[in-house]
């Protein structure tokens, strides 16, 4: 691993060496480290390129971490990676990419993540995107996940793309039993003339599940976001959504929030907020001895925590 | 410490010029507490703003320790040494409570260091330093949290503007507690408080009554403040009120 590679998987798995518990760093399409635990097992799929990771049922306090970087200008790539979650187990699962395009060709990474998430198993995922280098080349990321999870299970997801990606179209699939639970927490910023788009579709198919989906975003310079959040209610549960966004400059957002309710005792929420910083949280700060430009970097940095 | 000469403030109102402030000429000595006080829409906030720089006067001149301040920025005149509580704080999401203390003391303070600006205020420390100052937050909370703020910042003028203001009775009590201390603290340091409430005028060194726009009078407290409860604010608009009610019965 070279210097730019180590800076991108800092940014995007705050990793400074090897992680503990199971991984697999990929680089530049190749493996460039893997480690299966007793209780996580990593294998590469045979027809596509992509992982198998099996977490044993009752696996706790383990994590599994699977970042990928990518330094050579108009690499392509599409990466299948599953996750078996065994029942009852407990782990932190830690993804992201970094891309750092100094070439004229565009560098894309489109990851496909599955989970299965096993009855009363309980999951966090971590995922950061990051983009880097001067190239002409755009940096592409177009990550698909998809949750299937079963009764009582839990799965928060903190998503995160601060800076860096010229184009991503995100999709979040997740499907729930009685009893799951789905909190997702996304944030994004775009600048420049980068776009966004981020949807996603939950279906609450049991008894008692429940979904939070919130994202908070800023749009500065000329950049794009689209926001479509649908949820659907099949059983008694609850959902909720919300899209909380801050516009600079010429910035744009689209907000699509969606609800369906096929069943009465579906209680389905949405928010959403799209405006530019209030000047009076500016003026606050500036009687405090920021400038406007610090006051707006602390408001946005608060804003994206 | 504070000059403001000739100072005057007008808005542009449905096409109509109002003057808000009109040709005040006041001075905050040093190592005094001085109260502001009126009725309301008198032009007191207004004041308040036009010293912090949120607002420009359309006429005079503000000088601060001998400077000519008047076109300086909000970001200058807090540097210089003026500090400055809203009257309604503001909502910050995600920014919590210890990151606005550490901007206010312009350095990095420790958790103990903050945890000391939020009991003076009567907040128990530990379960504010990291709530963010969001609307989860109470009117009296973020009251409290401003004036800490304002506390941190160890400003040479501090200006709180209706600092009791939706704070309820308990932390009314240790608001003036809050100002007792301050006062007695007070090194090279000036405070301006506008204020209805009779116990902080009660601590006041100076009052000063604007009313229309203008200084009505000013002096020491065992001047002024004898006079005050003839002409107390919120009588006069009680009566209003009672009046206006009066005619529109009077119209059934």
């Amino acid at each position: 691993m070279d210097e730019i590679q180590r800076r991108l998987l800092l940014e995007v798995a705050d990793l400074h060496e090897v992680p503990e518990g199971a991984y697999n760093i990929r680089a530049n399409s190749q493996s460039a480290g893997r480690r299966s635990t007793a209780n996580i097992e990593i294998t590469s799929k045979t027809e596509v390129s992509g992982l198998e990771i099996r977490i044993r049922p009752g696996t706790r306090n383990e994590s599994v971490h699977i970042p990928v970087v990518m330094t050579e200008s108009g690499l392509k790539e599409v990466v299948y990676n599953d996750f078996y979650v065994g029942e009852g187990a407990d782990v932190v699962i830690v993804a992201g990419c970094g891309i750092d395009n100094c070439g004229n060709q565009d560098s894309q990474h489109d990851g496909i993540h599955r989970f299965f998430v096993g009855p009363g198993a309980k999951i966090r995922y971590v995922e950061k995107h990051y983009g880097s280098g001067d190239g002409k080349g755009k940096r592409i990321l177009n990550p698909v996940t998809e949750v299937y999870m079963e009764r009582n299970s839990t799965m928060e997801m903190e998503m995160v793309q601060i800076k860096g990606v010229d184009d991503t179209i995100r999709t979040t699939k997740a499907v729930l039993d009685a009893g799951a639970k789905l909190v997702v927490r996304e944030r994004l910023m775009t600048h420049g003339v980068q776009q966004a788009v981020s949807t996603y579709n939950v279906e609450l198919n049991g008894e008692g599940s429940s979904a939070d989906v919130v994202s908070r975003s800023v749009a500065r310079d000329q950049s794009f976001q689209k926001f479509d959040a649908k949820v659907i209610g099949r059983a008694p549960c609850s959902g909720h959504t919300e899209c909380d966004s801050i516009i600079m400059d010429q910035g744009r957002i689209l907000a699509v929030p969606g609800l369906e309710a096929d069943h009465v005792d579906a209680s389905l929420f949405h928010e959403a907020a799209i405006g530019k910083i209030a000047g009076e949280q500016l003026m606050k700060l500036m009687t405090l001895g920021l400038t406007e430009a610090e006051a707006e970097e602390q408001i946005i940095n608060g804003f994206l925590r | 410490m504070l000059e403001l000469r000739n100072v005057s403030f007008q808005v542009d109102e449905e096409g109509k010029e109002k003057e808000i402030v009109r040709d005040i000429s006041l001075t905050v000595p040093e190592r005094k507490l001085i109260v502001v006080t009126g009725p309301n829409g008198g032009g007191k906030s207004t004041l308040a703003r036009l010293i912090s720089g949120i607002e420009k006067p359309t006429g005079g001149r503000i000088f601060f320790g001998g400077e000519d301040i008047t076109e300086k920025s909000v970001t200058e005149r807090s540097r210089m040494g003026i500090a400055y509580a809203f009257q309604q704080p503001v909502r910050f999401k995600g920014i919590r409570v210890l990151d606005l203390v550490r901007i206010a003391a312009g350095k990095t303070v420790s958790v103990g260091e903050a945890c000391e600006y939020l009991a003076a205020v009567g907040l128990c420390a530990r379960d504010y330093v990291n709530r963010e100052v969001n609307a989860s937050l109470s009117g009296g909370e973020l009251k409290r949290i401003e004036i800490a703020t304002v506390l941190a910042r160890h400003a040479k003028l501090s200006v709180f503007d209706e600092p009791e203001a939706g704070i309820d009775l308990w932390s009314f009590r240790n608001l003036i507690d809050v100002f007792r201390n301050m006062r007695e603290a007070i090194a090279d340091s000036s405070i301006l408080v506008i204020s209805h409430q009779e116990r902080i005028l009660n601590i006041a060194d100076e009052i000063i009554v604007i009313r229309d726009g203008r200084v009505d009078r000013q002096g020491s407290r065992e001047e002024i403040y004898p006079s005050l409860e003839a002409d107390s604010a919120e009588p006069e608009a009680c009566e209003r009120l009672i009046q206006a009610m009066g005619e529109k019965e009077g119209d059934a």
